[in-house]
């Protein structure tokens, strides 16, 4: 009791503040009410809803190939993995087996999407931490994958490619050739990442022991992708549950046992370096064939519930559509990987510094429209 | 001691790793040619776009200021958001029937979402996407346009 009398003011009492909705380093509008005692964090909670906009809700009134492109609108750096998600439980329902050329360019178009949202990933984190030079040369890569969806797809981050039975357009002539360009530059570039920022020492410093989780606390959470897979909780679903052209390629899954925020960094680094081993085995072998199956003017699931998880930038993401033989579905609930990984923020953070929690935020990789839907 | 010298290894370790960074952002700063930048406004009529580049919904005429849209109405069940109302005519034709005729395709770009089901779904492909990207009005009413030319026909043949 003596000591709680000499310490600073600021050390006795418990302050709280906002975090967020508009702080740059929560990506989003995502507000995190901190408890504070002095700098160390003792409680965090999360507001959520700033942007929720009823995705599953619009998603019972609008046809299933309508859906599609409310779901690039979720987690907007998975696009086109979140497409293939619903055109998958589509196709499961209605039974229909899509031909090999479609299942190999959904397949590399899911990598390029990984790819480029970490990316996206290292260079914001990096500006998080205070290296504004990772942002640049992080966007600057990204665009060329940009530019492979501009040209094949038509749009850039909102893709809206997949459509039940297959794709909307076949692709572009230049895709092969654009891809393996920018696989040779990337191949090149992304040692220049881990020599930009994952060698620093005030990086590994603010990132090491921090917001740890063990194996057990993230089958407890629920945690998967990446942050799951730091802890040494092995649920890659590309892995488990192959879909698409996932079970003729081979690829590792990455998995550390630490746990911590610069073992989740690692994972994301590695992932892209599997990402284009992936691609590489199959962008010279795409068959010829449709690229897409004729389907009826109106699409209609038999009576049932259907399930398919895909593994997305950050996670699995779970489709889950309760029909009713209408041409509308009754009930479509996703299970985006980002709102679970929201939850263990106040689990991870007790104790640590306020900086630490602004890289804690920032490993998790979290993208508010996921959570929020 | 040993301390001692674990807090200079330290030290060096940090000195070696921030250089080995700067060495990165050293190469990129005195090799010029490596800049993207896009000179935007500048260099406007060098900037082209990708021939699937989802612009704006458009619909092509032809020389004689004919298109293909019967104003069957699909695109507008097809739309997600209502972004296309169809207003459409009847007229009698040179044959003496009854005929179904376009007369305004609305199309409202400020709702639009680009999914392209619409196009997908015209049964006499009337309508694509245009690669115009410069979008930015004054007055959000100028983003609702009519699609069909005004005196324009449906091109014969089309049914």
């Amino acid at each position: 009791m003596e000591e709680a009398v000499k310490a600073p003011v600021a050390e006795q009492e418990e302050y709280v503040i906002n975090m967020g909705p508009q702080h740059p380093s929560t990506h989003g509008v995502l507000r995190l009410v901190v408890s504070l005692r002095g700098e160390i964090v003792r409680n965090v909670e999360p507001h959520i809803g700033y942007i929720h906009r009823g995705i599953e809700k619009m998603c019972e009134s609008i046809t299933y190939p309508q859906i599609i492109h409310l779901t690039d609108r979720m987690d907007y750096l998975s696009a086109h993995i979140n497409n293939e998600a619903v055109c998958l439980a589509v196709e499961k329902a209605l039974g229909i087996e899509v031909s090999d050329r479609v299942k190999y360019i959904r397949t590399i178009l899911s990598e390029l999407t990984r790819i480029q949202s970490h990316q996206l990933f290292w260079a914001t984190f990096g500006m998080d931490l205070g290296g504004l030079t990772c942002f640049f040369y992080g966007l600057r890569d990204r665009e060329m994958v940009l530019d492979i969806f501009e040209e094949t797809c038509g749009g850039r981050m909102i893709v809206s490619y997949n459509c039940p039975g297959g794709l909307m357009n076949d692709i572009h002539p230049n895709f092969q050739n654009r891809t393996k360009e920018f696989i040779k530059y990337f191949r090149k570039t992304l040692p220049e990442y881990d020599r930009l920022l994952t060698g620093n020492v005030i990086f590994q410093e603010r990132l090491r022991n921090i917001g740890t989780v063990t194996r057990e606390q993230a089958i407890a959470w629920g945690l998967t992708g990446p942050v799951g897979r730091a802890s040494g909780f092995s649920c890659d679903v590309r892995k488990h549950n192959p879909y698409s052209a996932y079970d003729r390629v081979t690829f590792n899954e990455i998995l550390y046992k630490e746990g911590d925020s610069f073992h989740r960094y690692k994972v994301r680094m590695d992932e892209m370096w599997e990402s284009m081993n992936i691609i590489e085995q199959l962008i010279d072998n795409i068959p010829p064939g449709a690229y897409a199956e004729k389907m009826k003017p109106v699409i209609k699931l038999p009576e049932g519930e259907y399930f398919q998880s895909v593994e997305t930038a950050r996670g699995e993401l779970g489709v889950y559509i309760v029909s009713d033989g209408n041409k509308n579905p009754y009930r479509v609930k996703f299970r985006s990987p980002n709102f679970v990984h929201l939850a263990p923020l106040n689990l991870m953070s007790k104790g640590a510094k306020i900086a630490d929690l602004v890289a804690i935020n920032g490993s998790l990789d979290l993208i508010i429209p996921d959570i929020d839907r | 001691m040993n301390s001692f010298i674990e807090y200079f290894r330290g030290i060096f370790h940090g000195l070696r790793s921030l250089l080995n960074g700067l060495s990165v952002t050293g190469k990129y700063f005195v090799k010029p040619g490596t800049t993207v930048t896009q000179q935007y406004p500048n260099k406007r009529k060098d900037l082209k776009m990708f021939d699937m580049f989802k612009g704006e919904v458009i619909m092509p005429h032809n020389g004689k200021n004919e298109h293909k849209c019967t104003g069957c109405g699909i695109c507008e069940i097809n739309c997600p958001n209502g972004s296309i109302e169809i207003i459409s005519a009847s007229i009698i034709n040179e044959e003496g029937k009854k005929q179904r005729i376009i007369d305004k395709h609305i199309y409202h770009l400020g709702m639009c979402t680009f999914c392209g089901l619409c196009i997908k779904a015209c049964p006499s492909q009337a309508i694509e996407f245009g690669q115009e990207f410069e979008h930015a009005v004054f007055d959000r009413r100028k983003l609702t346009k009519v699609l069909n030319q005004p005196g324009s026909r449906i091109m014969k043949g089309v049914e």
